[in-house]
């Protein structure tokens, strides 16, 4: 509960080489440290200026704060000099490629930030009063209606928070009209062993049985082994398409024809959609429900790991049982479809998910997006998505080994495997070059059914120029993997930090900031 | 297409070098029948950035913005004033356009952060450990439901009748697919909330209590003895704060012994934006870390031996454990957590007190002015920055009538609770450093014109 009151402390000076002398305060020159805010706030200094005027207690009783918080303040020029210097120690997609695979990092539009800000939608309360809100119900609105379209399904789900949360939205649709069907005793949910992890997750949390189905040595579900596991204890299945290995599953149509004979519904991870957006309906292919990740496909930040934004598209088997709240167009505006108007023509819906509508900002967002790139644009997106994807996988597969290079063309990424490395070496070591060219790695060790796999989407917004480049880089260092190059098992040289030791960290995990002298004595 | 760098010249170079004699040859594997033949029905070509600027600007001059006029809306979403400064920092590319930390080394910006914001709110919910965000608070609540569950090994919550609507909702939700027994009440226009009654009602099957702190009706309750009578029966307390700001003014859930605290952190760093994104807060005793959901940043060193921190625990979570991890969530609010902490770090502690003073200030100012509105009565006995005044009458049509005279005036209660007679005349009324003395006035007296 204490803060160190002693100002600056620097992180132990470290000595690069031999000849080069450490720096007194650990900097290198625009690679800079930074103390905690424990370490260099304390809990009288604030830089925040208030007005004058009162400040009360006196409705409180006896539960007014006695003890103190332990909250360091800075003033505002520490503040912004704080966060800065640590900005410099994060790679984004501002400073260049990030080819994470299945996560899709792409430029993010400024303008999207820019209307996101306008005070119509960000100073906006979720409770006013309908009429004092009708252009964000239209915003959600004109979303809602651009991916449906899109998509060429029946009706959106608009307030999942994220994929995952999608994923959850699709299958507790799923689950509530199999139940309305009187079909509840289906209790398992097939799950391809190359899907996203949260996929079985997801179905285990919304109380069901997982059953993970093989894929092909073509990188593809094993669609003969899916259709002999169907029957009526299995109520449904969650497939990933464009699948976790880049593919397009070819015989999706199929697999939906079949598990709804069997008495199933589809749910399609649609995290990989901008791969076809603009060209491929998921409707069309026989799927009931498709989380669309807005971050991913219409490019909203992400930054460090969140927010996110998972609109669900429902087919109109699911639409009944879509959550509340929705927004209707009537011929008095648009309304908001809540607890208490639910009644009149979605008695069947399965609840509400979050407390207010979604995530608004996001939608902001994701129609700026939408309107700037318009339908060439979008069309555009995903074939230069996947020209970029497969450029990268035909100027690489004579250096690393693409498992599934002859499956046909990738879509929006390409997939490598660690298999032709010097011994000793594997995916890692080639992540940990990359930082030293000035790259983030891509995804490594995912999926799972490729040994040491390296999953690396360019996404339409990166140039030719930058993909050369990143091709020569990554060249490069694979050859030194092959060559053995032990230096390569140290790397990164020239990051913030070295190898981090993860170990110790999940061994004896430190959670929060304890002065150390108070940390040292509760040992 | 600004956003797309390729040339048709690029475009013809890169197919020859894959082989492929047409965009079209990339796309074999699609079925032909799924492939869609002609543009998008509907819409428009893409459009120069003043054209989306003009249209999503008309979009947003249809809504009345809180800062437009006198605003009393709260329960759950709070209007504050952000600093400058928050915004401008979050916007830092590095921070803005970064992923999830997997690669430590080059994402220690964002880990540091996560570090210090986890510190942060566990020393404002007075547990022991907090992790590295949810995607709010309702949905943090229902996860803290599942955590005791999976704790005690026993399926029965009771909410407290002072927990928001909607995270009851969202609760209700879940529960009928996970199979957990939830027990739950409406409020009553009381003063205060029926604690004795729900210690009363904890037995050897119940999981958890859930009590809100404030609670919606913006009452204010010592949680000791309900900590306390959980303890004794092995059931968890769990706490929700939606209004952290009043944690710098009244002692927090944990140092009250609650076992499980979670929040919705909007109010510090994060606008009303309609509803999100917003930033769920979680944290807890530190017995409990590994039945916690969500990621957690963690301090360890490098190979040389400098401080550094990492993503850990991650055995906890889905992409590890499948089917058997703590949830399925993959993805936290970051760049919220990211403006609840800087916001945070501004104000420090001497800040936090002062704007929870100056809050609490403006709220019993508030209470004492609109109660002197003939007819109308003030609820609570005790509040922080949000009160509840019983109406004469219905209070959601006075609502609509205040919203067309550029009044927002707060939440009825029949909003929240629709066909629940017994709260059709509440209306909670919420004050913070941005309402002013002339904004209460303002209230007092439209009210007073439309109740006469």
């Amino acid at each position: 509960m204490s803060i160190n009151q002693s100002g600056w402390r620097p992180t132990a000076p470290e000595a690069n080489t031999d000849s080069v002398p450490a720096s007194f305060t650990g900097n290198k020159a625009l690679m800079l440290e930074e103390a905690l805010i424990f370490e260099i706030g304390d809990t009288k200094t604030t830089g925040v200026d208030f007005a004058e005027g009162d400040v009360a207690h006196d409705r409180l009783g006896n539960l007014t704060r006695k003890a103190p918080i332990g909250l360091p303040g800075l003033s505002e020029p520490e503040t912004v000099r704080h966060y800065t210097r640590l900005s410099r120690q994060n790679y984004g997609i501002d400073l260049g490629f990030f080819p994470l695979g299945s996560c899709t990092m792409k430029h993010n539009p400024r303008l999207n930030e820019k209307m996101a800000r306008l005070p119509g939608f960000a100073d906006v309360h979720p409770l006013q009063p309908v009429d004092t809100v009708q252009g964000a119900l239209e915003v959600i609105h004109q979303l809602a209606h651009w991916l449906v379209t899109l998509t060429g399904m029946d009706s959106v789900a608009m307030s999942p928070k994220a994929g995952a949360h999608g994923e959850l939205c699709g299958i507790l649709a799923i689950k509530a009209a199999l139940e309305a069907r009187g079909e509840g005793h289906r209790k398992v949910i097939l799950v391809p062993e190359s899907a996203h992890g949260t996929n079985p997750a997801t179905a285990a949390f919304a109380g069901y049985r997982v059953e993970d189905i093989p894929a092909t040595s073509e990188g593809r579900v094993d669609t003969a082994a899916l259709i002999a596991r169907l029957g009526p204890d299995v109520a449904g299945v969650m497939i990933t398409n464009p699948n976790t290995c880049g593919l397009f599953e070819r015989d999706m149509r199929a697999i939906s024809d079949a598990v709804h004979e069997a008495g199933g519904l589809v749910y399609c991870d649609g995290a990989n959609f901008n791969a076809i957006v603009g060209r491929v309906r998921p409707g069309d292919l026989g799927i009931d429900a498709m989380h669309i990740n807005l971050h991913k496909t219409f490019s909203t930040p992400h930054g460090g790991g969140g927010p996110g934004s998972g609109p669900v598209v429902l087919s109109k088997a699911l639409t009944p049982f879509a959550p509340l709240p929705f927004v209707e167009k009537t011929d008095a505006g648009f309304r908001l479809v809540e607890e208490e108007t639910a009644e009149e023509h979605h008695e069947q819906t399965f609840g509400r998910m979050v407390a207010f509508h979604g995530q608004m900002g996001m939608f902001t967002r994701a129609l700026t997006y939408i309107l700037s790139h318009g339908a060439d644009g979008l069309r555009q997106v995903a074939e230069d998505a996947v020209l970029n994807a497969n450029y990268i996988l035909r100027s690489l597969d004579d250096t690393l080994v693409a498992p599934f290079g002859h499956s046909g063309p990738c879509m929006h990424e390409a997939l490598f495997s660690d298999d032709n490395l010097a011994e000793g070496f594997s995916t890692i070591d080639i992540a940990k070059g990359l930082i030293d060219e000035g790259y983030h790695p891509m995804t490594m060790y995912f999926p799972l059914v490729v040994h040491g796999a390296m999953l690396i989407e360019p996404t339409e917004t990166e140039s030719k120029a930058a993909l050369d480049q990143f091709i020569g880089a990554l060249r490069s260092v694979a050859e030194r993997a092959k060559a053995g190059d032990t230096a390569l098992k140290t790397a990164p040289h020239f990051a913030p930090r070295s190898r981090l030791d993860e170990t110790l960290a999940a061994r004896k995990p430190v959670l929060v900031w304890k002065d150390a002298v108070l940390a040292e004595a509760a040992e | 297409m600004r956003y797309l760098p390729l040339t048709s010249h690029d475009r013809t170079d890169m197919l020859a070098v894959i082989g492929a004699g047409s965009i079209d040859d990339l796309f074999v594997d699609v079925p032909e029948a799924a492939q869609l033949d002609g543009p998008i029905e509907g819409l428009p070509m893409h459009a120069s950035e003043l054209a989306v600027e003009r249209h999503m600007t008309a979009l947003s001059r249809k809504n009345v913005a809180a800062s437009d006029g006198p605003f009393f809306l709260g329960c759950g979403a709070y209007k504050h004033h952000v600093p400058a400064s928050v915004d401008h920092l979050i916007q830092r590319g590095e921070f803005l356009t970064a992923y999830t930390p997997y690669q430590p080394e080059i994402a220690q910006g964002t880990l540091q952060m996560l570090f210090e914001f986890q510190t942060q709110v566990a020393r404002l919910l007075g547990t022991d450990v907090a992790n590295a965000s949810m995607y709010d608070g309702s949905t943090a609540c229902w996860e803290a439901i599942g955590m005791a569950r999976r704790i005690t090994k026993r399926g029965k919550a009771l909410l407290s009748s002072g927990l928001h609507p909607h995270y009851v909702s969202v609760a209700q939700t879940m529960a009928k697919f996970t199979g957990d027994q939830l027990e739950t009440t409406a409020p009553t226009l009381a003063a205060e909330t029926d604690i004795a009654g729900l210690i009363a009602r904890i037995d050897g099957d119940t999981s958890c209590v859930v009590v809100q702190y404030p609670d919606i009706l913006g009452r204010i309750e010592d949680l000791t003895d309900l900590a306390a009578a959980c303890q004794a029966n092995k059931a968890l307390l769990i706490a929700v704060v939606t209004e952290p700001v009043a944690l710098g003014a009244i002692q927090s859930p944990g140092e009250m012994g609650a076992d499980i605290v979670v929040g919705e952190g909007q109010s510090l760093g994060v606008g009303l934006q309609f509803g999100g994104p917003y930033v769920g807060l979680f944290g807890c005793k530190d017995k409990y870390v590994r039945q916690m959901p969500g990621r957690l940043c963690g301090e360890t060193v490098d190979a040389d031996g400098r401080r550094g921190f990492v993503l850990t625990l991650s055995t906890r979570e889905q992409h590890i454990r499948r089917e058997k991890a703590t949830s399925n969530i993959c993805t936290n609010s970051g760049l919220c957590a990211l403006a609840f902490s800087i916001h945070m770090t501004l104000l420090g502690e001497a800040g936090l007190r002062r704007l929870a003073g100056i809050n609490h200030a403006g709220a019993v100012h508030a209470a004492r002015r609109l109660a002197q509105v003939p007819g109308v009565e003030l609820v609570n006995d005790l509040f922080f920055n949000e009160f509840t005044l019983k109406l004469p009458v219905e209070a959601r049509p006075v609502v609509r009538t205040l919203a067309d005279r550029g009044i927002l005036a707060g939440v009825s209660l029949g909003r929240l609770y629709p066909g629940v007679d017994a709260l059709a005349n509440g209306l909670v009324v919420a004050v913070t450093e941005t309402t002013s003395a002339e904004d209460v006035e303002t209230l007092a007296v439209a009210l007073q014109e439309i109740l006469a």
